[in-house]
C-alpha cells in the first residue's frame, strides 16, 4: 500500500513538470494551450536528436536545449500567440490545436513512429533501497526533485520579483498595467518563454525515464490538465498537490487492472471537478 | 502669455461607431491645477483616456511640451510625465498595497516621489504595506491609486472621479494632500463630481457638456448658476 | 464603455420591413432542393464508390454543422463531441446486433442516446468555462473511449462488425445507407437552420455576446446552453451512427478519435466560424483536399493544421465569413436586413 503512495508521488513529480507550464499561461494570460504535451515531446525528441548528433552527452544536450526552448516559447508568443488573445477562447484554442497536429506530424515524417528514448547509461533502472522489500528509482526520485525546486522557484518568481509582479499586474488588469508602462505584449511573451523552458525539461526527463513517440503529446496535455484542475488554480503549489493526487489515483489504478489505471485517474478528475471544481487547494483572487 | 504644458485641439473620440468626444480644445499650463467637471457620459473619463493613450486620438491633436503624442501607447506616454489615477482605482487584487505603489514606479523617472515620501503622506499605508490593495477601505485605495501615480514621477498628473464613491470626510483628507502634490510645480487635473471641490481646490475649469466644452474659465470667476448651466446644458 | 443598443426585431419602428431573405437566398434553396432532388436518384445511375464516399463526407457535414452550432451560436467550443458521435454509433451497433433492431432505425436512436447521455456529461463538463472547458470535454470523451475499449461484449479494445446487416443485399444496403446520409444531411441542415431562426436563435445569439446582459433580460441562459448541447450531441451522435453503418465495423479507437473533432475545427475555420455556410464551404474544401491530396499522409494533416493556424490568425471570419464581408455573400441568411438596406447587427 505505501508502496503504490510512494509511486504515485514520483509520478506525481513528473505530472507537475508537465502541468507547470500549462499553469504559469493560463495564469498570466488565460491561454490554454493544448499543445501543451506535444511540445513536451517535441522537447524529448530534440533532446534525442541532440544526443545522437553529438554522440552522447545527454544531460549537456538537455541543458542546451533550454535556452533554445526559451527563445522558441519567447518568439511563439510574442508572433503567433498574442494575436489569439481575447475574449474569445477559440482562436488560442484553434491555433495551438494546429500547432499540435503540426507537430505531431512533423515528428512523425522525422523520426517515424518508432519509440526513442534517451539513453542514460543505466541511470533510468537504478534504484535506490529503502529497506528489503522497497526500491525507489533514482531517476524518479531526481524528477521529483526537480519538480519541487520548479514550483518553489516559480513561486518565488512570481511573489519576489519585479518580473512576477508584471505577471500579475497584467494578468489582474492589463490595461491598466499599460498604463503603469508595462508592454503586456512582452509580458506575455515571458511568460511562456519561461513555460517552454520547463517544457523542454519535461520532455527531457520523459525521454529518460521512457520512451516517446510521435503521438504521445494530448495525453501528456491531460495529465497536465488534469493536474491543474484538481489542485486549484492560481497556485502552483496547488498543482503540485493536484498533480501527487493524480500520480496516486492512477497507481491505484494500475494495480486493480493495468487497463484502468489512466481511466481511474480520468474519473477522479471528473469527481473532483463536480464536488468542488474550483480545485482542491485554489489561490482566491480578490 | 506661458507655453502650455499640454494641448489638445479639436480633439475627437469614437467608441466604435458612437462618437464621445467633438472636438474639445484644451490648454494647461505649468503648475495649474485644473478641473474638468461635467455630468455621467458627457465624455470627462474619455478626454483622459484621450490623454494617456487608451482611446486612439490622431497624433497632432495633443501636444505634451510641445510633442505630438495622440495615439502614443500608454507605456511611451507615462515615460514623458504623464500619469493617471484611473477611475474606480483600479487596484491590482493580486498585488499588495507596497507592490502596487512599485509597479507605479516601473517607468523610471526620476523625482522627489518615491516610498518613504509617499508613506509620509499617508502613514496608513505604510502600516498597511503588505496587505493586499483590496483588503483596504475605499478612501485608503484611492491613496493607494494616488500614490501609484505619483511614484512615476509625472509632470502632469490626472486623476479620475477621487471623490467617487467616498465619505465627504475621507474626501477632505485625499485633497488635503493636494498641496503636498502640487507644492513642487506639479500640473494636476482633477475630473469631479463633487462641484464644491472641484471649485474650491481648483484655479481654472473645463465644463464638458456631452462631447463639448460648454465653459471655460477661472474658477472664482465663475457664478454657480453659469456652471450649473454648462453642467447640464440648459 | 458607450455601445448603441442592439435592435430588437420586435420593437422596430412600423417604418421597416424586417426581410429574411434576399433575391440570391431565395435563388439558392431553389438550386438546393433540385440538388437534393437529384442526388437522391443517384444509386440509379451513380457508381457504388461515389455512394460511399458521399456517406462518409455527410457524417464529416453533420458533425461539422453540429460542431459550429455548439460553438459558432453557443459559444461552448469542444474538444470532445466525439464521445457522442463515437456514444451513437455504439449504441447503434448494439441495438442491431443484440436486440434486433433493424440499423437504419437504429440511426435515429442512436442519436436520441447520445442527446440523453448529454444531459448528465453537461453537469460534469458546464463546470468549466473557456479553453478549460474544451479539454474538460475531450476528458469526458476520453473516459467514453476507456470505458468501451473494456466491454468485451463489444469486442473490447479491437472492436466488432455490425452483423444485422448481413443478410441484405450488397446494392441495396449501400443505396439505402446512402439515402440515409442524404436525408441526414438535410435534416440537420434544416435543424440548425429553423433553430437559428427562430426566437431561440435570436436569444443565443445575445447569450455568446454578452452572457450577464442576456441573463439579466431573462434569457435562461444556463437551459439554453444545455438545449444547444443536446441538440448538438444528438446531431453527432447521428452522425455517428451513419458512419458505422456505411463502415459495418466500429472500434473505440475510431469512434472515439479526436480527429472527428480536429477535422471539424479544420472545417468550420476555414469555412467560418458562427455562419450556416461556413461548415458547407469548409467541408468542400477539405473533401477537395482530402481528395488529391491524403496520399501525402503526414504532409497533408501538417498542411491542415498549417492552413488552419494561418486562417485563424489572418482570417478571422473564415475563408466564407471573408467572402461575405468583403462582397456581401450570403447564402443562409440569418441576418436581419431591414428594408432599406441598412444592417442589423447579429450574425
Amino acid at each position: 500500500m505505501i508502496e503504490i503512495f510512494l509511486q504515485g508521488i514520483l509520478l506525481g513529480g513528473l505530472y507537475t513538470l508537465f502541468a507547470l507550464g500549462q499553469s504559469l499561461m493560463f495564469g498570466v494570460m488565460r491561454l490554454t494551450n493544448t499543445a501543451q504535451g506535444d511540445f513536451i515531446i517535441l522537447g524529448a525528441f530534440a533532446v534525442v536528436a541532440g544526443t545522437a548528433l553529438a554522440g552522447g552527452a545527454p544531460f549537456a544536450v538537455a541543458l542546451a536545449v533550454l535556452p533554445l526552448a526559451f527563445g522558441f516559447g519567447y518568439a511563439l508568443q510574442r508572433y503567433v500567440l498574442n494575436g489569439t488573445l481575447g475574449k474569445d477562447p477559440l482562436p488560442s484554442l484553434v491555433v495551438t490545436f494546429g500547432l499540435s497536429i503540426v507537430i505531431q506530424n512533423l515528428l512523425l515524417e522525422l523520426f517515424s513512429a518508432d519509440p526513442r528514448s534517451i539513453e542514460t547509461g543505466g541511470l533510468n533502472t537504478q534504484g535506490l533501497a529503502l529497506g528489503e522489500s522497497l526500491s525507489l528509482g533514482v531517476l524518479p526520485l531526481v524528477i521529483l526533485a526537480i519538480a519541487v525546486a520548479a514550483t518553489a522557484g516559480l513561486q518565488w518568481l512570481f511573489a519576489r520579483t519585479a518580473l512576477g509582479r508584471s505577471f500579475r499586474a497584467v494578468s489582474d488588469d492589463r490595461e491598466i498595467a499599460e498604463l503603469m508602462g508595462l508592454d503586456a505584449k512582452k509580458v506575455y511573451a515571458f511568460a511562456t518563454a519561461i513555460a517552454f523552458v520547463l517544457i523542454a525539461v519535461a520532455g527531457a526527463l520523459q525521454g529518460m525515464r521512457t520512451t516517446v513517440s510521435p503521438s504521445d503529446g494530448p495525453l501528456l496535455l491531460l495529465f497536465a490538465f488534469e493536474a491543474v484542475i484538481i489542485g486549484g488554480m492560481g497556485s502552483f503549489w496547488g498543482t503540485l498537490a493536484g498533480a501527487m493526487i493524480l500520480g496516486i489515483t492512477q497507481q491505484i489504478g494500475f494495480r486493480l487492472d493495468p487497463g484502468w489505471g489512466i481511466w481511474v485517474g480520468h474519473i477522479v478528475f471528473l469527481i473532483v471537478l463536480v464536488l468542488r471544481p474550483q480545485g482542491l487547494f485554489p489561490k482566491t483572487r480578490g | 502669455m506661458m507655453s502650455a504644458l499640454l494641448e489638445a485641439h479639436g480633439l475627437q473620440a469614437f467608441y466604435g461607431d458612437a462618437q464621445a468626444l467633438f472636438g474639445i480644445d484644451l490648454s494647461l499650463a505649468q503648475g495649474e491645477l485644473v478641473a474638468i467637471i461635467g455630468a455621467n457620459g458627457a465624455g470627462k473619463s474619455t478626454l483622459l483616456k484621450c490623454l494617456t493613450g487608451l482611446v486612439r486620438t490622431p497624433r497632432e491633436a495633443v501636444r505634451f511640451k510641445g510633442e505630438a503624442i495622440g495615439g502614443l501607447p500608454p507605456g511611451e506616454i507615462v515615460k514623458r510625465g504623464l500619469a493617471m489615477v484611473p477611475e474606480g482605482r483600479r487596484l491590482f487584487p493580486s498585488l499588495s498595497v507596497e507592490e502596487n505603489l512599485l509597479i507605479g514606479g516601473l517607468a523610471g523617472r526620476k523625482g522627489p516621489w518615491n516610498l518613504q515620501r509617499l508613506y509620509g503622506l499617508f502613514p496608513i499605508l505604510a502600516e498597511k504595506r503588505h496587505n493586499p490593495g483590496t483588503e483596504l477601505s475605499g478612501g485608503q485605495q484611492q491613496m493607494v491609486a494616488l500614490g501609484r501615480a505619483l511614484m512615476s514621477n509625472p509632470e502632469l498628473l490626472l486623476c479620475d472621479e477621487l471623490s467617487l464613491g467616498l465619505a465627504p470626510i475621507v474626501i477632505r483628507e485625499i485633497y488635503a494632500a493636494m498641496p503636498a502634490i502640487t507644492g513642487e510645480g506639479m500640473t494636476v487635473v482633477i475630473v469631479e463630481q463633487d462641484l464644491t471641490m472641484a471649485q474650491r481646490v481648483s484655479q481654472r475649469i473645463y465644463c464638458l457638456q456631452e462631447g463639448r466644452v460648454s465653459l471655460a474659465g477661472r474658477s472664482d470667476a465663475l457664478s454657480r448658476e453659469q456652471i450649473s448651466q454648462a453642467y447640464f446644458g440648459i | 464603455m458607450t455601445r448603441n443598443p442592439p435592435l430588437a426585431a420586435s420593437t422596430t419602428p412600423v417604418a421597416f420591413d424586417v426581410v429574411r431573405s434576399t433575391v440570391a437566398s431565395r435563388a439558392a434553396l431553389g438550386v438546393a432542393v433540385a440538388l437534393a432532388v437529384l442526388a437522391a436518384t443517384l444509386p440509379f445511375w451513380g457508381e457504388s464508390s461515389w455512394m460511399r464516399e458521399f456517406v462518409e463526407i455527410a457524417c464529416y457535414l453533420i458533425f461539422a454543422i453540429m460542431w459550429n452550432l455548439l460553438a459558432g451560436y453557443g459559444g461552448m467550443v469542444s474538444i470532445g463531441q466525439q464521445a457522442f458521435f463515437g456514444f451513437g454509433g455504439y449504441v447503434m451497433l448494439m441495438l442491431g446486433n443484440f436486440a434486433g433492431v433493424n440499423p437504419f432505425i437504429a440511426i435515429p436512436l442512436g442519436a436520441l442516446a447520445a442527446a440523453a447521455i448529454a444531459v448528465p456529461v453537461s453537469f460534469v463538463a458546464f463546470r468549466l468555462s473557456g479553453g478549460y472547458f474544451a479539454i474538460g470535454t475531450w476528458v469526458i470523451a476520453e473516459v467514453f473511449r476507456l470505458s468501451f475499449a473494456n466491454v468485451s461484449a463489444v469486442g473490447g479494445g479491437s472492436g466488432t462488425t455490425l452483423t444485422a446487416l448481413r443478410g441484405i443485399e450488397r446494392a441495396t444496403r449501400e443505396s439505402v445507407t446512402y439515402w440515409m446520409a442524404l436525408a441526414c444531411v438535410v435534416a440537420a441542415i434544416a435543424l440548425v437552420y429553423l433553430f437559428l431562426r427562430s426566437k431561440r436563435g435570436l436569444a443565443l445569439l445575445a447569450i455568446r455576446d454578452n452572457e450577464v446582459a442576456a441573463e439579466s433580460q431573462g434569457i435562461p441562459v444556463v437551459r439554453m446552453k444545455l438545449a444547444v448541447y443536446v441538440v448538438a450531441a444528438f446531431g453527432a451522435g447521428l452522425a455517428g451512427a451513419l458512419y458505422f453503418v456505411g463502415n459495418l465495423r466500429i472500434s473505440p479507437d475510431a469512434a472515439f478519435s479526436v480527429n472527428w473533432t480536429a477535422f471539424a475545427i479544420f472545417m468550420v475555420v476555414i469555412g467560418g466560424i458562427g455562419r450556416i455556410e461556413g461548415p458547407l464551404v469548409g467541408a468542400l474544401i477539405f473533401w477537395a483536399l482530402n481528395k488529391f491530396l491524403s496520399d501525402y499522409g503526414t504532409w497533408y494533416l501538417l498542411g491542415l493544421g498549417l492552413l488552419a493556424i494561418v486562417v485563424t490568425i489572418f482570417f478571422k471570419q473564415g475563408l466564407w465569413g471573408y467572402a461575405q464581408q468583403r462582397w456581401g455573400w450570403s447564402l443562409f441568411p440569418t441576418q436581419r436586413v431591414l428594408a432599406d438596406g441598412e444592417r442589423v447587427p447579429g450574425r
